[in-house]
């Protein structure tokens, strides 16, 4: 029992914990900014986890190299392309738009925009013609108010 | 002995499968009523002898029988007795041998409650049931038998994944598969029907109450994992996008589709053939779901046990089966014709714009979960699609449906004027709009997706409330009057109203605090109190822990004590943290411990978490809407409870 103490000592002084209170920032908004950018930036050695969410090693050294960057004065964008050039682009949990990234993000836009237009071609080709014989105002208002009937009890009435 | 007796009772139910696949869809075609009747027989057979091998296997984890391999790899002597039996699906083996337990199961209750339908449908529906039934059991017997036995059992198991040791997760696969696995009846209705070469009101009245179920089911088993995910990860996120909770997500949100078109089957007897594809790809994002979960191809925080070459065999199934039904879907769909024809003002029009947005965003989902294998195999580009991309690319798409969803399920049908309607619901929106007016006046940050999201809670909350007193034609009496049905539209539409609202009040409220904090130190943020009384090593009954305590305080008043914990597993040579949550209506205190401090003093990181209740409290409520619709009268009667005229 005494050696598992003693191993459970040593395992969990080295799990750590996400944000280490060493590692924030005294000036709030500039942490407030290196929180942000972890936020979208991938442990490495992780399962589709950033690196503000990780205990990983890694994801602390990232964490540390963020708030690194910001104090010697860099803006968010320069942060984020120096551990892209450094780390790659799997880094980014947000994928930029370059090349054949475009096929992700267009993905649903394209999609919904070639379906609504499709339905549009549809629905216009079913509609009913008229064969040319315009109503009467008589049948005209016949036909609204059977019309206005029926809405106020459609549902039921397709009930079995 | 009862270890072999179960396996040779899995091989008599594959081929008890086989047999009535072949059997029953056979006679449909020939017309014989004997070969079909054989249908329910085997199903019944089959349910019969996968329940009996379940049983055996549950019976080995509980005894601890580690001369069954799995039952040596998975579990321990010292486990509590709810994690032994939850051991039996915790691993590869035993989880597809619940998924085929599951899938028999339903066979067996279209077998008994199916009697009204039409006997050539009946049989068919159950060939092919049978079918995916022999496909799965052929893949458990050859490639991962739960019954192989090891020549030298072990003295002791070697236990389980720590981090699933709970109650949230043991829970959490047998929602989900019944979910998945409850899509494999609408398939087996769909394929039933491209057979027939016919779909009518009835079809959609009989195929209703199984997807209900499916989708209430799902719905349960995703909420129960979000929620553990958000107890015991340890930051209390609730939803990652993980490829695994895509897998579970994207079922569900076609299922969410199918349920509304099938409506219009059933009304209208219109989008037939939209309504099959839909059940196709229901069943087939389900089957896409296990192979990401079992095949591990893409990883991911779930990633507990996974085989990459098991993979291949649910890709060959799914491939066979959904493309096997999509062929047929191609062949036969141009003889399922349509009539009948709707204004663009209409309900018909409102569920088409609400088939189209679900069935889009589940395209955005499933295209950012596969996304890293394609660039990676065609564009050589390794990269990562995380909570970021999801976040912008799905919910624009639930917010135009949050945002259509009142005025769509108040519309009439057929032919409607959008002004009627909306007059009826000036009261919501006029509600929704002053919520979000004051959220905003009230709020410190300038964030707008707390107002926005609280606005469109409100608006389909108030939404709900409207049409339940419009059908009850505005007499409190006649609300109790109004069929369960109704109620449980509302009940559900309220329920999603809930959960946006939560998701959004989360994400932007939330306040964070991290510091080193001193035994008996107390620390003020974001209103509260909160102070650390002590930290002190505990042994639990397979593992180890440092356990802190703290008190939260409402001013100076002291509230009930809550526990932070870092365990630490020996078995598993693995640590996990608890964290201390004090469980709140209007919000959660969620408290982790970190290290000791050299200089003193533990590292603290405590979150306030406004309405995160309410995320899992709008998904039971969603699940109850679809419980109170299929325990409608029309659903019981269509389910072949018993016969209309």
């Amino acid at each position: 029992m005494k050696f598992l103490t003693f191993l459970a000592a040593i395992v969990l002084a080295g799990a750590s914990f996400a944000v280490e209170p060493s590692e924030v920032l005294d000036d709030p908004i500039l942490e407030e900014r290196a929180r942000s950018i972890s936020q979208s930036l991938r442990c490495l050695q992780c399962r589709n986890e950033s690196i503000d969410e990780s205990n990983a090693d890694i994801a602390q050294t990232l964490r540390v190299l963020v708030r690194d960057r910001l104090l010697a004065g860099d803006t968010d964008t320069e942060v984020v392309d120096f551990v892209v050039t450094r780390y790659g682009e799997y880094v980014l949990l947000r994928p930029n738009g370059r090349g054949a990234n475009l096929v992700l993000w267009l993905a649903g836009p394209v999609l919904f925009l070639v379906t609504v237009l499709g339905l549009w071609l549809v629905a216009k080709a079913a509609k009913p013609r008229s064969d040319g014989v315009p109503l009467t105002p008589q049948e005209e208002a016949a036909l609204q108010e059977l019309l206005a009937r029926g809405d106020e009890k459609g549902p039921e009435r397709h009930e079995v | 002995m009862w270890i072999e007796t179960a396996h040779f009772g899995l091989t008599l139910a594959f081929f008890l499968a086989v047999l009535g696949c072949v059997v029953p869809l056979m006679g449909a075609s020939l017309a014989r009523r004997t070969w079909m009747e054989l249908g329910a027989v085997a199903a019944l057979g089959q349910a019969a002898l996968v329940l009996f091998a379940f049983g055996v296997l549950t019976q080995a984890f509980v005894t601890s029988d580690f001369s069954l391999r799995i039952v040596a790899v998975n579990s321990h002597t010292l486990k509590p007795m709810l994690y032994k039996v939850a051991g039996v699906w915790g691993n590869h083996e035993g989880s597809l041998l619940l998924w085929v337990l599951i899938l028999t199961a339903f066979a067996a209750a279209v077998a008994l409650l199916g009697r009204a339908l039409p006997t050539t449908l009946r049989a068919r529906v159950l060939g092919v049931q049978s079918a995916v039934t022999a496909a799965f059991l052929a893949f458990i017997l050859w490639t991962s038998n739960p019954f192989e036995r090891l020549p030298v059992p072990p003295f002791d198991g070697a236990g389980l994944n720590p981090l699933l040791q709970d109650p949230g997760l043991a829970f959490h696969p047998p929602f989900l598969y019944l979910g998945y696995v409850g899509l494999s009846v609408t398939f087996s209705f769909a394929v039933a029907a491209l057979l027939e070469a016919r779909v009518d009101a009835a079809w959609g009245r009989w195929v209703r109450p199984w997807t209900l179920a499916a989708w209430l089911f799902l719905t349960i088993g995703i909420a129960l994992g979000s929620w553990w995910a958000y107890y015991e990860l340890g930051w209390g996120g609730f939803w990652f996008w993980d490829p695994v909770e895509n897998a579970s997500f994207m079922p569900w949100l076609i299922a969410a589709a199918l349920l509304h078109s099938s409506i219009v089957v059933e009304k209208r007897e219109l989008l037939k053939a939209w309504t099959i594809l839909l059940a196709i790809l229901a069943f087939g994002f389900s089957l896409v779901g296990t192979f990401i979960v079992r095949s591990g191809v893409l990883t991911s925080v779930h990633a507990f046990a996974n085989d990459p070459e098991r993979g291949v065999w649910i890709l060959i199934i799914l491939c066979a089966f959904v493309g096997g039904a999509l062929v047929l879907f191609a062949w036969r769909a141009s003889a399922l014709e349509t009539r009948g024809v709707f204004s663009l003002v209409s309900r018909e029009s409102a569920l088409v714009a609400n088939n189209v947005l679900l069935a889009v965003s589940c395209f955005v989902v499933f295209v950012g979960t596969i996304w890293p294998l394609v660039a990676e195999m065609i564009f050589d580009r390794r990269l990562s699609v995380g909570p970021p991309f999801f976040d912008a690319a799905f919910t624009p798409f639930m917010v135009a449906l949050a945002v259509i969803l009142p005025v769509g399920s108040a519309i009439p049908w057929k032919r409607a004027t959008l002004g009627k309607t909306m007059r009826r619901l000036v009261p919501a929106l006029v509600l929704a709009l002053a919520f979000m007016g004051l959220a905003w006046s009230i709020q410190t940050n300038n964030s707008l997706l707390g107002p926005i999201g609280l606005a469109l809670g409100v608006w389909l909350v108030a939404g709900a409330a409207t049409e339940v007193f419009t059908r009850a034609a505005g007499r409190w009496s006649r609300l109790t009057r109004l069929p369960l049905a109704d109620w449980g539209k509302a009940t559900a539409h309220a329920g999603l109203g809930i959960t946006i609202f939560a998701v959004a009040a989360l994400t932007a409220w939330e306040v964070e605090d991290v510091r080193v904090m001193q035994i008996g130190e107390r620390v003020s943020f974001g209103g509260i109190g909160l102070e650390l009384r002590s930290v002190e090593n505990v042994q639990g009954p397979n593992f180890l822990s440092e356990k802190a305590t703290f008190v939260v305080f409402d001013g100076a008043n002291p509230r009930a004590p809550i526990f932070a914990e870092k365990r630490f597993y020996p078995v598993a040579g693995m640590p996990t943290t608890e964290a201390a949550i004090f469980n709140g209506v209007m919000r959660d205190i969620y408290v982790v411990i970190g290290d000791a401090q050299a200089g003193g003093g533990w590292a603290v990181r405590s979150f306030i978490k406004p309405f995160a209740n309410w995320i899992w409290a709008g998904a039971i409520i969603m699940a109850l809407g679809a419980l109170l619709s299929l325990l409608d009268r029309r659903h019981r009667v269509a389910a072949g409870a018993g016969r209309k005229p």
